[in-house]
């Protein structure tokens, strides 16, 4: 337990919307340092999840857990006290500023009470070094003239920025192309080599299994299986995902009730 | 940094020359050799012009196309009439321009936010009303009292629309609409209250309000402050590129950084030479218009503000996206409050401004139109209507344009409805143009 301490941890979490049991005592736990996907097909709970786990909609009933300890998420602001930050599909960046101030956006270095530029271009370019971000012309070009890969990078980078423990991206590779993905699903694994836990919420499999160390999947509202990415292939993924259950495959940590 | 190295290699492969083999992402990369996929701000003379070219090329032509557009414009009216490139004519379309790029900056708060403020004129009325009938009998305040209360009030009816509009969420047009009807009862308001008001208009009755316009500085006077503004200028340009070289970040080449220096000071001084030569027609009149410095004064701490600022960023970011901009912890709210202050603000200057230049106020100021050309001006000179961008010296050339087409249609004796549909025809080549050139830059990106 001491040692498997999971980062995040939701017990026994449901949400409910008027008639609609959207979450059903979801038992999700997140390691630390580690690239956790979260998979399900639509409507299966996962951007309920995420909305939760980021102080969007808290919880009905249950528990979240971090580090161990009971955490209150009732806002975005308490998921990002606590270091957790979503990146969600849009991105939030502004596309009339350039990569730079973006990454600062809302936390800019000062100097003499005004914008140290300087200092904000040196740290940001050794945050998208370390994240090996080399495709850019220039961190001084409007995020609008990049590519959805390189925003992502940048969407990413700027989590780093903000010393997240926790870095949940929502479907960070639907809109992208072949080689845009490879470059998206590199950068995760930097993340997470980095020290920084993900959760990855993605439809895509083959994605899936490119990086993710362990894999929860939800079907209807319910956590179905949650085990080690070694104890799945795709076929048990898909059974799980759309029958919720599988009938080859017993994954550990697998609670089909 | 490596980029004498870099050199012959990038001029040989052309700009094209970006991510040469490093694009393989398992390589190990270091920040230098970040460094060398920027061409962009590369530190070379040469490869400077040549992103500055591609950036130009790229659609982001900046104030280029207005530049030229206005000097194609005086070249046509110095062949049309003789009477144009006169030094009493040039001054005299300095000091007509001021208002309108006045009323552009205090517009450009509402646009860059992706808002639209209908009330400028109005509420620079209103302040400026106020301003007057205090320093004027039978209150007789000393001219600074008067004008900071009636600025002052300039900047609570700014907040007062700008919390109706955020905090009640109701679009900003609609709001400023009613600030366009309101603030003119207002004002007619001011003018039955105040007894210095006569027949409906309130005299300039201050020294230093009228000479704001209508004195000059001494001729001495205006080249001291010319060399003390331009030293100033090249100190902090020269500081500001030289602490980013010396910290290893790219940075224009001395050669560039010298040229835009020598470039303000010759543009510096032809206008303090053209404001010194002899203009009168019966006693000499010679001099810097004290207005020229006070405009310059306003864009520098606008441009400062909007630039170096934390508030000037939010109010850039929430142009583009409020959403972003919420995410990222910023007090949308507020800040916008503080943008629409800020422009009711720099409209009251405004007016100050144009009652120095009559040498009064009238009750029939017309708030609704002067708008419209404020709006002009901004977009004319590069600022967008949809948010995000704008500088404010983009309303500066765009009211020089709005002015000299006023004064050289008016030397050409063409009537007000000349001019205006030769305004309107401008506005709309301006606005055709900017976008083209960013159409045919994005299509180009991709």
């Amino acid at each position: 337990m001491t040692v498997d301490a999971p980062l995040l941890e939701l017990r026994g979490v449901s949400k409910v919307f008027g008639a609609v049991q959207a979450l059903n005592k979801v038992d999700l736990s997140v390691p630390a340092g580690k690239i956790t996907a979260l998979v399900g097909d639509n409507g299966a709970g996962k951007s309920v999840t995420i909305k939760t786990i980021s102080g969007l909609w808290p919880p009905t009933e249950g528990q979240i857990l971090w580090d161990g300890a009971p955490a209150n998420i009732h806002s975005p602001n308490d998921a990002e006290a606590l270091g957790i930050t979503t990146i969600y599909q849009d991105l939030a960046l502004c596309d009339n500023l350039d990569i730079v101030q973006n990454l600062f956006l809302g936390h800019e270095k000062l100097r003499h009470r005004l914008l140290d530029e300087t200092a904000m271009e040196i740290e940001a370019r050794q945050v998208l070094a370390d994240l090996h971000v080399t495709t850019v012309r220039s961190i001084r070009q409007p995020v609008a003239s990049l590519s959805g890969g390189q925003r992502q990078s940048v969407a990413v980078a700027k989590a780093v920025l903000s010393a997240a423990k926790l870095v949940i991206m929502d479907e960070p590779t639907a809109a992208l192309g072949v080689a845009q993905t490879g470059q998206v699903l590199e950068l995760i694994k930097r993340l997470s080599s980095q020290g920084t836990a993900v959760m990855v919420v993605s439809h895509n499999l083959v994605d899936v299994f490119a990086v993710a160390d362990q894999i929860s999947v939800l079907y209807l509202g319910r956590l179905v299986a949650q085990g080690p990415a070694s104890d799945f292939d795709t076929q048990v993924v898909v059974e799980y995902m759309t029958t919720g259950q599988s009938t080859r495959a017993t994954a550990p940590g697998v609670e089909t009730p | 940094m490596t980029d004498t190295v870099d050199d012959p290699v990038a001029g040989g492969k052309g700009p094209e020359s970006a991510p040469p083999s490093s694009a393989a992402p398992g390589s190990v990369t270091t920040s230098e050799e970040l460094m060398a996929l920027t061409p962009d701000v590369a530190d070379s003379l040469r490869d400077y012009l040549r992103a500055w070219w591609k950036r130009i090329r790229g659609g982001e032509s900046g104030a280029l196309p207005i530049i030229a557009g206005l000097i194609v414009i005086c070249i046509f009216f110095d062949v049309q009439s003789s009477a144009f490139f006169t030094s009493a004519n040039i001054v005299n379309l300095f000091v007509q321009a001021t208002f309108i790029i006045l009323l552009g900056m205090a517009e450009l708060y509402a646009l860059i936010l992706s808002e639209i403020d209908l009330s400028v004129g109005f509420v620079g009325a209103v302040g400026a009303a106020i301003a007057l009938a205090l320093i004027g009998s039978p209150t007789n305040w000393p001219w600074w009292a008067g004008l900071i209360v009636g600025l002052a009030a300039c900047l609570v009816i700014g907040a007062f629309q700008g919390a109706i509009i955020t905090r009640l969420k109701i679009p900003s047009f609609v709001v400023t609409l009613a600030g366009l009807l309101g603030w003119q009862g207002v004002l007619i308001y001011v003018f039955d209250v105040d007894k210095g008001a006569v027949g409906g208009v309130i005299s300039v009755s201050n020294g230093v309000i009228d000479d704001l316009v209508s004195g000059n500085m001494t001729p001495a006077a205006g080249w001291i402050v010319l060399v003390v503004a331009v030293g100033l200028f090249a100190l902090a340009t020269l500081l500001s590129t030289g602490r980013r070289r010396s910290q290893g970040l790219s940075a224009p080449p001395l050669g560039i950084t010298v040229a835009t220096i020598v470039a303000v000071a010759a543009a510096g001084i032809v206008l303090v030479f053209v404001c010194n030569l002899n203009r009168g027609v019966v006693t000499p009149l010679q001099g810097v218009p004290w207005v020229i410095p006070v405009l310059v004064v306003v864009v520098v701490a606008q441009s400062f503000m909007l630039a170096r600022t934390r508030l000037g960023r939010y109010i850039y970011a929430i142009g583009a996206s409020p959403e972003a901009a919420r995410r990222a912890g910023i007090h949308v709210a507020r800040v916008r409050t503080i943008a629409f202050a800020l422009c009711s603000f720099v409209a009251g200057l405004a007016v100050v401004v144009y009652a120095s230049r009559l040498g009064s106020l009238s009750v029939g100021f017309d708030g609704g139109t002067y708008v419209l050309y404020a709006v002009a001006a901004a977009v004319i000179g590069g600022a967008s209507l949809f948010g995000g961008h704008g500088k404010p010296i983009h309303p500066v050339l765009g009211g020089l344009v709005i002015a000299t087409l006023t004064n050289g249609l008016a030397l050409l004796n063409i009537s007000t409805a000349g001019t205006d549909i030769a305004t309107a025809a401008v506005l709309l080549v301006a606005v055709a143009v900017d976008s083209t050139l960013r159409r045919r830059g994005r299509s180009g990106e991709a």
